[in-house]
């Protein structure tokens, strides 16, 4: 029933196979260490102190009988980071960012979400810091908070921050407000494009607050020595962005803080932020030795970065045949207690699918008392899409078109100008839709009472940004990888493979490590899809590097000019002199008499990132007595550019399908009037589990990206994108009803049925 | 400081003596008195299935069970699953079937797996997915880990 | 969590000698699986806690098929469904037994423990109703005998008194034509709490096709499983039909008190419950005519 289909044009030697990952036997036998598997000598473990309130002042802390707890061996509050110490003068321009950082990562004058860290104690073990915790003495002035994103852009809503002054394109407001933001494009000119549709369509759509839900909690062990060296092991998705999270807080210079990172429990964009770093740092500064800090699970709900809550009004004008004539969208996405949601992100991605003349976009990016919101698989876009996507479906619907057929025909190709301007360069939609068209899913009778079948589909730019990558040449011909980005999901195997291919050698012979951030120059995030993309292209020009030295060392050896040998899969050869070869191996032989081992290097920040397009289908069956809605076939079919590894490919594609399942189904976070998160457990924040799904089908398509010699795309991103707006979109077929409030839980599909009058009777 | 009991076990086929608090579940005596961190944590209160370990013939999340409670029982682990011959046939499964992405419910899949097959050796796929119900995977929408334990099984 | 000393009596005796000599110092333990969770989480606490896996009489299954089932009170779920000869007597205490958490829990869980746990949504609490099930309870003063509709007192509180501990329940042994069934439901297909559950079990007469008696039972729509005694006696000496059960459904559905919070409305539950009855009747139904 399963079926896999790779479109490719290409035959690599590495690329494209599918080998065992490097970290994969440590990862299979329990020998991989993990963030919360460090054991330093000594090494205390601390307790994050965390408001219950989610709005209120801090009138005071006291500490002191913490302190003296036995066993305890350091506390800390805000006062003892160096933000409490630094006048708005001394900072000037940088007073707001430095204090929403600090702030952030410890309280000084307010609480603005429930979880938000108060104070810390470091401890003989946890138990003894848990209990020491009852002990500090908060007196807290609670302030009314706010919830909701339509509530907290009201004049007269309760402020979060009583200075935050709306960013309006450049333009600052004058009065304080709960909009952090407010930004806008547009093309042609929509009130024609409107006026010539033959029907125009408008709806609402509201999304909740849903988290990344990464197995392995936020953890941080912390050193800072005497000579005043901070050693940081940690969970995360870019051990730069804490080395620079915590030298921005702690006002310390980079080269003084090295972070290495650990193995990382998942991270989907939740792991970028530094929740734990500097405080757990401050902690051993005080208490001269080690100190570890992992979270719980409910402080990994409360107190991390969920996805945002957003609302979003769209309007779509189309004329009879499906030609959209223009569009219009305005997204709010909550960003939590600070500044930040990806409503840019969102409305870029809203319409990128399509080939629109005449639009306009506006995003509003608002503060509300919940935690600080962070990146999740495509911020922004999985929130668009299930409003654009459904409302197509609706249009479809109306005009009786052929779902996949409307997208064809509007669909963006290559030259495409979207709606901020861009325009597309090669890309894979068309042929995603195509795939999708005709593939036996799409072609099958769908049967049964209750049974519905959806489609849509979704879109991340992805993303380039800097990676540095060392390799070296070993006397043996094997070549070790040194590279900075860590591996969330298979990167050591695609790296080393894209390493492989360039070399021309075996995969087996690359083994890629991951470095702190001493031994390696700056590399961004794995996140964004950009990992094997922009981090493959630093190990090929890495290679490309070794190559040329390779020669050098050949035409050494041979007393020739470097322009007579060539190097061509492995094998380096004069171009005019068939007696002289040197296989790689052998040629690594003669590197230590020959000016020692070789070393290529780069150091890159590359722009050509292709972007990524997926599109989806689901059939599923709602039981028309409880609303409960069991998904039992789904396609998730993308655009990867190359598959570098088809197996982690499909696997991203899986991933992101099934977050994407949960988040349109049943995942969310209940708040209570006040903003506590009421569910902070798996058990009530309900992720899917193995019974709750089907196998998921991947087609992978692959349209190679021009920005990469293997053309390679992201895959990590689009595929959490059409999930939400497919499955409302076959519910709809199942139940007549339109959903247009995330999460479709059984609760609000028996709702919409009494709504449209069937009899709630038993 | 709160008084430590001493407990008798085996684990992984070797006897263990140990010193753990009443309070300590075997998740952290496993973890942090004895240095076995193979067995993660994800929750700490049974939704998961990251700590998932064999005690006596039977899968039990180890966050749930007391250290103390571990005296006189038999336990496997997943540093207890490959032998010097080498890998567990699920193991290299998983690793052969890309079933794994960050990998930390790696161990609990993997001794959730064994536990099944050892009793049921040609579980199919409906049994695969509602054994393994109470573990969770975030990464791979699990297609690929029922792939693998379904590799090893003798339904086919 | 803060420090504890843990006990493991090795008889009735000595676990009543310990609970009455700390009254509510003490907590006991069976499988832990909610209690650890509860004490982590700071809502119970104790300075002792009691383990009484290792009372021989709390592990203990016997069927005895003229009198009926004592299951020990800290059996885990596994013995339960594991065990043939039981899973083809009592079917609706197996629907329970395997649905209470995942796998690794029903290593641990038990049925006793689910009933002591007292929580509105106690997913074996309500087909044990239904089964006529008793508690057998034993204190300083002995031993006493309670049904399982009047342990539970409200959310998270039971009917032990100090000293006291729920030994084992007894389920009566089926009789000729009858079949007992328990369903839930819950937004995913496993780890949930239910949002509603029903017990029920009918006796048929030698036809098939008449009721003599029927047990209905509730979870999660009330501070305590709730004893839907009216429903169940509306379908004795009638014939099986939709509209007799229809009847016993609603009136199920006015037995249950549901509240509005996160994980269902009152509507919604009420609905359920209407839903559940009429499902779990029609599945013992089956099971009673041998289906």
């Amino acid at each position: 029933m399963t079926s896999n289909q790779v479109l490719s044009e290409v035959e690599f030697n590495v690329v494209g196979k599918r080998p065992i990952r490097p970290d994969g036997v440590d990862k299979v036998t329990g020998r991989a260490q993990y963030g919360a598997d460090t054991n330093m000598t000594g090494a205390l473990q601390a307790k994050v102190l965390r408001s219950p309130y989610p709005h209120a002042r801090i009138k005071s802390i006291d500490v002191s009988k913490a302190e003296a707890f036995p066993g305890v061996k350091a506390v800390i509050t805000a006062k003892d980071l160096p933000f409490a110490a630094l006048s708005k003068e001394e900072l000037g321009d940088g007073y707001t960012a430095l204090k929403y950082a600090s702030d952030h990562m410890m309280a000084s004058d307010k609480v603005l979400f429930k979880g938000h860290p108060i104070a810390a104690i470091a401890a003989v073990n946890a138990h003894v810091a848990e209990s020491a915790m009852a002990l500090i003495q908060v007196d807290y002035e609670e302030l009314e908070s706010v919830v909701d994103v339509r509530e907290a852009m009201k004049d007269g809503a309760p402020l979060v921050h009583e200075d935050l002054r709306t960013n309006d394109m450049g333009q600052i407001s004058d009065k304080p407000s709960n909009i952090a933001a407010h930004m806008s494009y547009s093309t042609g000119d929509i009130d024609k494009g409107f006026a010539e549709a033959d029907l125009v369509m408008e709806r609402e759509y509201t999304t909740a607050t849903v988290h990344q839900g990464y197995i392995e909690p936020h953890n941080s062990t912390a050193f800072w020595n005497t000579d005043g060296q901070l050693n940081i092991w940690t969970s995360t998705q870019g051990s730069f962005a804490v080395r620079a999270a915590v030298a921005n807080v702690l006002r310390l210079p980079v080269s003084k803080i090295k972070v290495t990172p650990m193995e990382i429990g998942g991270g989907f964009g939740g792991k970028i932020t530094a929740y734990l770093d500097a405080i757990t740092a401050v902690l051993s500064k005080k208490a001269g030795v080690p100190v570890r800090t992992l979270m719980t699970r409910s402080e990994v709900f409360e107190a991390s970065g969920p996805a945002p809550a957003s609302w979003m009004r769209v309007k779509i004008g189309v004329k009879n045949n499906g030609k959209m004539t223009a569009v219009e969208t305005d997204i709010a996405m909550d960003a939590g207690a600070y500044p930040g949601s990806p409503a840019m992100q969102a409305i870029v991605c809203a319409f990128a699918c399509y080939d629109v003349t005449n639009g306009k976009v506006d995003g509003y990016d608002v503060v509300v008392n919940k935690p600080k919101t962070a990146a999740y698989r495509a911020p922004g876009s999985p929130q668009a899409a299930f409003g654009v996507e459904s409302l197509i479906d609706e249009i479809c619907g109306e005009l009786k078109l052929d779902p996949i057929e409307f997208r064809l025909l509007n669909a963006a190709k290559e030259g495409t100008r979207r709606i901020e301007g861009l325009v597309a360069k090669r890309i894979g939609l068309v042929e995603c839709l195509e795939a999708a068209r005709d593939h036996d899913h799409y072609k099958s009778k769908l049967s049964g009472e209750n049974t519905g079948r959806g489609v849509a589909c979704g879109y991340w730019p992805n993303r380039g940004f800097q990676s540095s990558v060392v390799m070296t040449v070993h006397f043996d011909g094997t070549v070790s990888l040194l590279m900075g980005s860590v591996d969330i999901g298979g990167t050591r195997a695609s790296i080393a493979q894209q390493t492989a291919e360039t070399l021309g050698i075996a995969y087996e012979d690359v083994k890629p490590t991951i470095v702190d951030t001493d031994s390696i120059g700056y590399t961004f995030i794995t996140g964004g899809s950009r990992t094997s993309f922009a981090t493959g292209l630093a190990a090929i020009t890495a290679a490309d590097d070794v190559k040329e030295q390779m020669i050098t060392r050949a035409a050494k050896i041979w007393d020739t000019s470097e322009d007579d040998i060539e190097y061509v899969n492995g094998t380096v050869s004069h171009k005019s002199d068939e007696e002289l070869k040197f296989s790689f191996k052998d040629l690594a032989r003669q590197l230590a008499t020959t000016g020692g081992t070789i070393s290529g290097r780069s150091n890159i920040d590359p722009t050509g990132e292709g972007n990524g397009y997926a599109v989806h289908l689901v059939d599923l069956k709602v039981d028309p007595e409880t609303g409960k809605t069991d998904v039992t076939r789904y396609t998730a079919v993308q655009d990867a550019g190359k598959a570098v590894h088809p197996g982690y490919v499909e696997g991203q594609m899986q991933g992101g399908a099934v977050q994407g399942i949960g988040w349109a189904l049943n995942e969310e976070y209940f708040f209570d009037p006040t903003g506590k998160m009421l569910n902070p457990t798996f058990l009530d924040y309900r992720m899917p589990t193995t019974l709750d799904l089907p196998m998921i089908d991947t087609v992978i398509v692959e349209v190679a990206n021009p920005g990469h010699p293997y053309g390679v795309r992201g895959v990590g991103e689009p595929a959490i994108v059409p999930p939400m707006a497919a499955i409302g979109n076959a519910i709809h077929g199942a139940t007549g009803h339109r959903m247009r409030s995330l999460p479709m839980t059984p609760g609000k599909i028996l709702e919409a049925g009494w709504e449209n009058g069937n009899s709630s009777g038993g | 400081m709160a008084d430590v009991t001493q407990v008798k076990t085996t684990i992984n086929g070797e006897e263990v003596n140990l010193l753990c608090e009443p309070r300590q579940s075997l998740l952290e005596v496993l973890r942090d008195v004895l240095g076995m961190t193979g067995t993660k944590e994800g929750c700490n209160d049974g939704n998961c299935g990251a700590c998932t370990v064999i005690l006596d013939g039977r899968i039990v999340d180890s966050c749930l069970v007391l250290g103390v409670e571990a005296e006189g029982k038999n336990i496997t682990t997943i540093e207890g699953m490959a032998s010097p011959e080498g890998l567990h046939p699920l193991q290299q499964s998983f690793l052969e079937n890309a079933s794994l992405q960050c990998g930390i419910c790696t161990p609990g899949f993997l001794l959730a797996s064994k536990s099944l097959l050892d009793q049921e050796p040609d579980a199919d796929e409906g049994r695969i997915r509602h054994w393994l119900a109470g573990n969770l995977c975030r990464c791979t929408g699990y297609d690929k880990i029922v792939r693998a334990v379904l590799q090893v099984s003798k339904a086919k | 969590m803060e420090p504890f000393e843990f006990v493991s009596p090795s008889s009735i005796d000595e676990a009543v000698k310990i609970l009455a000599s700390n009254g509510d110092k003490v907590r006991i333990m069976a499988g832990g699986t909610d209690m650890l969770v509860q004490m982590r989480a700071g809502r119970r606490t104790a300075p002792l806690v009691v383990d009484v896996k290792g009372i021989p009489e709390l592990n203990n299954v016997s069927y005895d098929a003229s009198k009926g089932l004592t299951l020990g009170a800290a059996v885990p779920c596994y013995k339960i469904y594991q065990d043939k000869s039981l899973a083809a007597t009592y079917p609706g205490l197996i629907d329970s037994a395997s649905l209470i958490g995942g796998i690794q829990i029903q290593g641990r869980a038990s049925i006793g423990g689910n009933i002591c746990n007292a929580a509105p949504s106690g997913d074996s609490i309500p087909v044990v109703i239904a089964l006529g099930g008793v508690c057998n309870i034993a204190g300083p003063n002995g031993t006493r005998q309670l049904p399982v509709e009047e342990f539970c007192t409200a959310p998270g509180r039971n009917a032990l008194e100090n000293g006291e501990l729920l030994v084992s329940v007894f389920i009566p042994a089926p009789q000729a034509k009858s079949g007992a069934t328990y369903q839930r439901f819950i937004p995913r297909n496993e780890m949930d709490i239910a949002v509603v559950g029903v017990g029920t079990s009918v006796v048929l007469d030698a036809s098939g096709q008449n009721f003599v008696s029927a047990r209905i039972a509730l979870a999660s729509v009330g501070p305590t499983p709730i004893f839907a005694k009216a429903a169940g006696d509306s379908l004795a000496g009638k014939a099986v039909s939709e509209e007799a059960i229809q009847q016993a459904s609603e009136l199920a559905m006015s037995a249950a008190t549901p509240i509005t919070d996160m994980r269902g409305t009152i509507r919604q539950r009420t609905h359920l419950v209407g839903v559940f009855t009429r499902r779990t009747l029609n599945n013992a139904i089956d099971r009673a005519r041998g289906g």
